[in-house]
């Protein structure tokens, strides 16, 4: 089987999502890249180097500046007679693209794939990661999206992909990018960091969020993460939100403070190596899957916590 | 302009899912089952614009089994005009979905469809995506906040760094995000309204939109538990465990 993953950039370097989509598409075939961008032959190039990689597709045209799905989707259905499966991270950007390919094509996509078990069979979380669901695809082609955290990465050295220039369709034109407003943070990003300190609802302010996460994950050099009530109150931007339907992440440490451990929100955290959990409430269903739990007022406790680290 | 609103009846958001013993899937048996709560939002974000007046018409439409009529009620309660039902006691698979909503659009021309992101019961995220691409029309999935003009919608999605803004021409497919709104409760007077309301039935036959799924999920089973740890009397202690685990 040829598989085509979409390489996941900024026009400039490649996200780590794309790595674990690789790890993921080397158990199902043969890999074929594809960077689809704007002036991106950086990116293209980075992308040759990643190991097991055969040929990375460039397709550089201003129709692909900023990914939008109408011309992306476009393009990669015109590659798909070469290629049997068409591999996107989990990303937003991937959950943006992978469906529209799918549906172009006539073929039922696998959302969030945790393993490959064999010919066209996956498995894959339901009901927020309560229920481990099989899946066989009876579909000629194959359209998959990865969730990183269930992947190794891929080694960013030792290939020696080709890089071929492609084109192909832009979409419709009934779209247009307006602006971007991203977070700039010299934190590592959430589904890389090894460490995350994560805060939730109990904080009760933007300002009490950040003077007592911001030194604490200083100490750590922590990603800081959040669950959906305190995203919703405004304490943290939408893209800390950890959970279900927010960023999944597995580190090596992941620390819940003052968080009550909603399903939702475990769907995003519980494969994390060691979960720390510190709540007032001893009862809280975070203590039930943290491996180490310590009861008590986070206002007390997250600054003597980061005095003694 | 109509607003066309798919919304799917699930398992409730606050009922623990439990996997049956034989891994043939999710007991949904007795459980508690409501609208998918990003569907609340989509059909709140219709009625907002409604109210604003920029939609005329809200039309609610859920694809599943005679059940779902309840969540067209609800949707009906909360402000939608009327409802259609497809229904079918056979699992439907988002691309089926998607074929149906296509059709349903092609009869009622809204100028804005609006869908959840994800339905919290298969976590598929394909929907209003794949209904977008069949209908070869643009898609702002994630929204955050939505502009409505006569001929465009303006629409700032969430995205993994951050917040992003597109402008789509109409008609356009919208997928919804936590933050867009917040939705409201149905009043007693409105739900007692709601029952007078048109609800239409139809079957997936009626569209000549052949729901065969394709993919077959051989087994479900449970994630693998994880046991609680222990607790630790205080930082000190804290501090020690870190340590020794080399997180500090
Ligand atoms: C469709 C849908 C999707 C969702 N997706 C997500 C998701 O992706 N991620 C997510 O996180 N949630 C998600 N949720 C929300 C989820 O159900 C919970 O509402 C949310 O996770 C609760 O956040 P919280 O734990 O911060 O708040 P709460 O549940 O209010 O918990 C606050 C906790 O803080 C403790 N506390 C209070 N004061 C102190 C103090 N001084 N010191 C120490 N502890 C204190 C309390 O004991 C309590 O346990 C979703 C919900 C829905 C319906
Ligand atoms: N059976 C259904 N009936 C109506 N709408 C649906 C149905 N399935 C999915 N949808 C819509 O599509 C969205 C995304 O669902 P999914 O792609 O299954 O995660 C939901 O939030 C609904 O708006």
């Amino acid at each position: 089987m040829k598989t085509l993953v979409l390489v996941e950039h900024d026009n400039a370097s490649m996200n780590d999502a794309t790595l674990a989509a690789v790890t993921a598409a080397s158990q199902i075939g043969e890999v074929h890249l594809l960077v689809a961008g704007e002036n991106c032959a950086a990116v293209g190039e980075q992308a040759a180097k990643v190991a097991g990689v055969g040929k990375v597709h460039v397709a550089d045209d201003a129709a692909y500046g900023h990914m939008l799905p109408e011309a992306v989707a476009a393009l990669v259905v015109d590659l798909m007679g070469h290629h049997d499966a068409f591999i996107a991270p989990a990303t937003t950007n991937g959950k943006n693209i992978a469906p529209r390919v799918a549906a172009l094509l006539d073929v039922m996509q696998i959302s969030d794939i945790l393993s490959v078990e064999g010919d066209k069979t996956f498995t894959r979380p339901i009901y927020a990661g309560n229920a481990i669901a099989t899946v066989q695809s009876g579909d000629e082609k194959l359209v998959i999206t990865v969730r990183g955290t269930a992947f190794d990465k891929a080694e960013t050295e030792g290939g020696s992909g080709e890089i071929e220039a492609v084109s192909g369709g832009t979409g419709n034109g009934l779209s247009e990018f307006v602006s971007q407003d991203l977070a700039k943070s010299d934190r590592p990003e959430l589904t890389s960091a090894s460490v995350i300190v994560s805060g939730g609802r109990a904080f009760g302010s933007k300002e009490s969020f950040h003077e007592l996460l911001d030194p604490l994950a200083d100490k750590l050099d922590a990603g800081v993460g959040a669950s959906r009530a305190a995203v919703d109150a405004g304490y943290a931007p939408n893209d800390y939100q950890v959970g279900q339907t927010g960023k999944i992440v597995a580190p090596e440490c992941y620390m819940a403070i003052g968080i009550s451990g909603a399903i939702q929100h475990l769907a995003g955290m519980k494969d994390s190596k060691t979960i720390v959990a510190i709540n007032k409430d001893e009862d809280a269903p975070i203590f039930q899957i943290a491996d180490i739990g310590l009861v008590g007022d986070l206002f007390k406790i997250v600054p003597e916590l980061t005095e003694k680290l | 302009m109509k607003a066309l609103v798919p919304v799917k009846r699930v398992i409730d958001y606050n009922v623990k899912p439990r996997v049956k013993s034989d891994g043939s899937g999710v007991d949904l048996a007795n459980v508690k089952m409501s609208m998918n709560p990003f569907d609340e939002i989509s059909v709140e974000e219709a009625i907002r614009l409604k109210e604003a007046g920029k939609i005329e018409e809200i039309i609610a439409v859920s694809v599943g089994p005679a059940k779902a009529q309840e969540t067209l009620r609800t949707a009906l309660a909360m402000g939608a005009d009327r409802a259609i039902l497809i229904e079918t006691d056979e699992t439907v698979e988002p691309l089926a979905v998607a074929k149906l909503l296509q059709k349903v659009a092609e009869e009622e021309q809204p100028g804005l469809i609006i869908l959840g992101k994800q339905a919290i019961d298969d976590d598929a995220n394909q929907t209003g995506q794949m209904l977008a691409a069949l209908m070869d029309r643009p898609q702002g999935t994630f929204a955050n906040t939505v502009e409505l003009d006569s001929d465009s919608v303006t629409v700032k999605r969430e995205i993994d760094g951050g917040l992003e803004t597109v402008k789509l021409q109409l008609p356009a497919i919208i997928t919804t995000d936590l933050r867009l709104n917040e939705p409201r409760y149905a009043s007693l007077p409105n739900i007692m309204k709601a029952k007078k309301k048109p609800l239409d039935t139809k079957t997936p036959a009626d569209y000549g939109v052949n729901i065969a799924p394709r993919l077959t999920t051989t087994n479900v089973s449970e994630p693998p538990v994880r046991q609680a740890g222990e607790k630790v009397e205080d930082v000190d202690a804290l501090v020690t465990k870190l340590k020794a685990l080399g997180i500090a």
